[in-house]
């Protein structure tokens, strides 16, 4: 049961205007402060962008295929922390977007999804571009709901908003049936003013007396590590992990959804974790005696083998969401709430505790860590091959944008090498599907940040392969006037599946070459974009600083880069955190 | 190692709401024993009673993931206290001639009622927890069964201690 306060104003009450569903809905985004709206038009949802074209309040994104409108509004929750909003029409319409939402969902990112369906007497009977939307999108969404009284709209649109964005965000669906908008229909409209939920109350504050034990664990660990994820970014929390990280002098870690929580270039920083995590960052997980691990999941790409995990660590761990909490490894000392209070808590009684980090211990373990740092330390052969290593190309492109490009990536090695080897200073820059893994990510995500950033950098990191699945929306970015610059890293071959058909399967390459690519550059030009070719390692960074040059322009950096080149470190499949592949001769 | 629970859920009466139940356990691959739904006293809340089967790890994620769903108000595991489960059970039992005698009797010691008759046959109900309906089965003669509907387990704390809002 939903209770909604109405706007009560302290003026005499002024009658509500009467609006039709449609108008209600584009009001009620209106009021809820939405300024872009992603979309494609259809059948089911031509009242309301009817009532779209007669207001002006929030501005509609016309893409070219609708998994690109979530993966826009995806994008603009990742860099500016409000939810994404996107309408498209019911059948097709509505599972074109389901990637896009299955996307936000795996990494809790806020969306509110508006799907038209058909006329509510016809559900059921099979009729034009019907399809249940809220039994396929059930177990991807946070929530969803279906309108079946036209005056409910502005209630159903504020819980949408409040059940996105609170607690552990994650996109929520709204079911509208054709006729909830009927333009003849006309309702009184109030918006809430908040809303209360019975069976909803995200935790508001961590458990005063957990935070005492973990930081009693935290000021008596010999090898400490500070694990961090996701949640801190989303949760708002980068200041107060940097603090605390500072403040011990602890190492710290960041997942490939937390980079940018902390800054990459400082020397406590010491790299991303996991599958293609830093050596010294899995050795020193591995050898840690307490783990503190803050708005992560101890996902199966960070842990490796659970049975192995980090034989030695007490384990603290941090989330809003109680199932996060041992779901794969068993925590010591649970803290369930927003990272933001708990960490501001944590930074309280620290000051207000009798121990003491202990500095000696601390001395020895930096040292050993610094030590795992000289042994691979992100370094790639250079001198194999007179090809572009990809590696080089994105410790170029970092250079060329100082660490402060808003960078989205697809998926593949060139997601790895982006994480790897792009340092980022600030949160909300690195834009990526963690947990889908989605291909065709890449493009949508930086025009969906570049529509809101008209000022800054940003380089959607792709590769010939994951570039091919939303490439139409080269058309949308010349509609729109959105200068992302484009960095495909193009092998000719689907990188990361070549890479584990050289280690698992003897090389045999199957169905992972892509022959018969288009010309990139003449493919961008069609669009009315500038299109660049780079095959040599000298061309590179003047043809970086000509695209960076062109703020106005989308730029299609096509740079012919090493197919034999692997991804390492790499795990070993089924080992511990520390049993690592270095390179294709060395292992740990 | 698994043993079996018994979860009561609190939910909001709303359509779908089974749905994300039933669809959190098929996704996450829990199994269900048995299931029961039905409003309860006040009209916008469904009670629902789980039996499962699972370790103790298991059983705290299906916990907490029942709680996530949004139209979970409120849930508790049965099995952690003392409790009182009861399930129905209408079984359809040939009786004809010496066999009619037998079958009263075995349904008289289950403290079973006969609720339907024919020359034939006897419909009888009998209640309790599952061990009992299991052994009143497994006192009919097997051939002389012919159909059997069980509702699943619903489930009340003893004492004082009550779900509700």
């Amino acid at each position: 049961m939903t209770e909604i306060k109405e706007q009560t104003e302290s003026k005499p009450k002024e009658k509500p205007p009467m609006l039709s569903g449609g108008q209600m809905l584009m009001r009620a985004l209106k009021d809820e402060g939405v300024k872009y709206l992603y979309g494609y038009p259809g059948g089911a949802v031509l009242h309301i962008y009817d009532a779209l074209h007669n207001q002006d309040a929030v501005q509609h994104i016309l893409v070219r295929h609708e998994q690109a409108a979530t993966h826009m509004a995806d994008a603009y929750a990742r860099a500016t922390g409000k939810p994404g909003v996107v309408l498209v029409t019911s059948g097709p319409g509505a599972t074109n977007a389901i990637t896009g939402i299955a996307t936000a969902y795996m990494d809790s990112i806020p969306m509110v999804v508006i799907t038209g369906q058909v006329m509510s007497h016809l559900i059921g009977d099979d009729a034009f571009q019907e399809t249940d939307m809220m039994g396929i999108s059930r177990p991807i969404v946070k929530h969803n709901m279906s309108v079946r009284n036209p005056a409910d709209i502005p209630a159903m649109v504020k819980k949408a908003f409040y059940i996105a964005s609170s607690g552990r965000p994650g996109p929520v669906v709204l079911d509208i049936p054709k006729d909830m908008t009927m333009p003849n229909e006309r309702f009184p409209y109030v918006y809430p003013k908040e809303v209360r939920m019975r069976s909803y109350n995200p935790v508001a504050k961590g458990h005063a007396g957990q935070i005492r034990k973990a930081v009693n664990l935290l000021l008596q660990a010999k090898r400490p590590m500070i694990y961090s994820g996701g949640g801190v970014i989303l949760g708002g929390a980068s200041d107060l992990l940097t603090q605390l990280v500072q403040k011990l002098g602890h190492p710290v870690t960041n997942t490939l959804m937390g980079l940018g929580a902390y800054p990459g270039g400082d020397d406590q920083f010491i790299g991303m974790l996991g599958m293609h995590g830093t050596y010294e960052a899995n050795m020193a997980m591995h050898n840690a005696d307490v783990i503190i691990a803050i708005g992560a999941r101890f996902d199966d790409r960070v842990t490796n083998n659970t049975t192995k995990f980090c034989p030695h660590a007490k384990i603290i761990h941090i989330d809003i969401d109680p199932t996060s909490i041992s779901k794969t490894v068993r925590a010591d000392i649970p803290i369930v709430g927003p990272v933001k209070s708990v960490l501001k808590e944590m930074l309280k009684a620290i000051d207000e505790s009798k121990l003491e980090v202990d500095q000696e211990a601390l001395r020895l373990w930096w040292s050993q860590i610094n030590e795992w740092r000289g042994r691979h330390g992100g370094r790639y052969n250079t001198d194999d091959s007179q090809m572009m290593k990809p590696q080089f190309v994105i410790e170029a492109m970092w250079r060329a944008t100082g660490g402060n490009a808003f960078v989205t990536s697809d998926v593949g090695q060139h997601q790895m090498y982006a994480a790897q080897y792009y340092r980022f200073n600030k949160p909300n820059r690195w834009i990526n599907s963690g947990g889908l893994g989605t291909m065709g990510f890449g493009l949508p995500a930086a025009m969906g940040v570049a529509l809101s950033y008209p000022d800054e950098d940003v380089v959607c990191v792709t590769g010939e392969g994951s570039i091919q699945m939303n490439i139409q929306e080269l058309s949308t970015c010349k509609q729109y006037n959105l200068p992302v610059k484009i960095l495909n890293l193009n092998n000719g071959y689907l990188g990361m599946v070549k890479q584990w058909q050289d280690m698992n399967y003897e090389s045999r390459y199957s169905n992972s070459y892509m022959d018969s690519l288009p010309d990139f550059v003449r493919l961008a030009e069609a669009y009315g974009h500038v299109g660049m070719r780079i095959e040599k390692p000298s061309d590179l960074e003047p043809a970086l600083k000509e695209a960076f040059a062109m703020k106005d322009r989308l730029v299609f950096l096509d740079v012919l880069v090493d197919p034999k080149e692997h991804v390492y470190p790499m795990q070993v499949a089924g080992g511990a955190m520390c049993d690592m592949f270095l390179s294709k001769t060395e292992r740990t | 190692m698994t043993t079996r629970r018994i979860i009561s859920v609190l939910m909001e009466n709303e359509s779908g709401a089974l749905a994300r139940v039933v669809g959190l356990f098929a996704q996450r691959g829990y199994n269900i024993d048995s299931l029961t739904v039905a409003p309860t006293e006040d009209a916008t809340l469904s009670r629902m009673t789980l039996v499962t089967q699972a370790s103790d790890q298991v059983i705290e994620q299906i916990t907490k993931q029942l709680h996530k769903l949004i139209e979970v108000v409120k849930l508790i595991d049965l099995s952690e206290g003392v409790h009182v489960e009861r399930e129905l059970l209408l079984v359809k039992v040939r009786a004809a001639g010496a066999q009619r005698e037998e079958v009263k009797r075995t349904a008289d010691i289950f403290r079973g009622q006969v609720i339907d008759v024919t020359p034939n046959t006897y419909t009888i109900q009998v209640a309790g927890n599952s061990d009992k309906l299991d052994a009143f089965l497994g006192a009919l003669a097997q051939a002389s069964v012919l159909e059997v509907v069980r509702s699943g387990v619903s489930g009340i704390s003893r004492g004082e201690k009550t779900l509700s809002l």
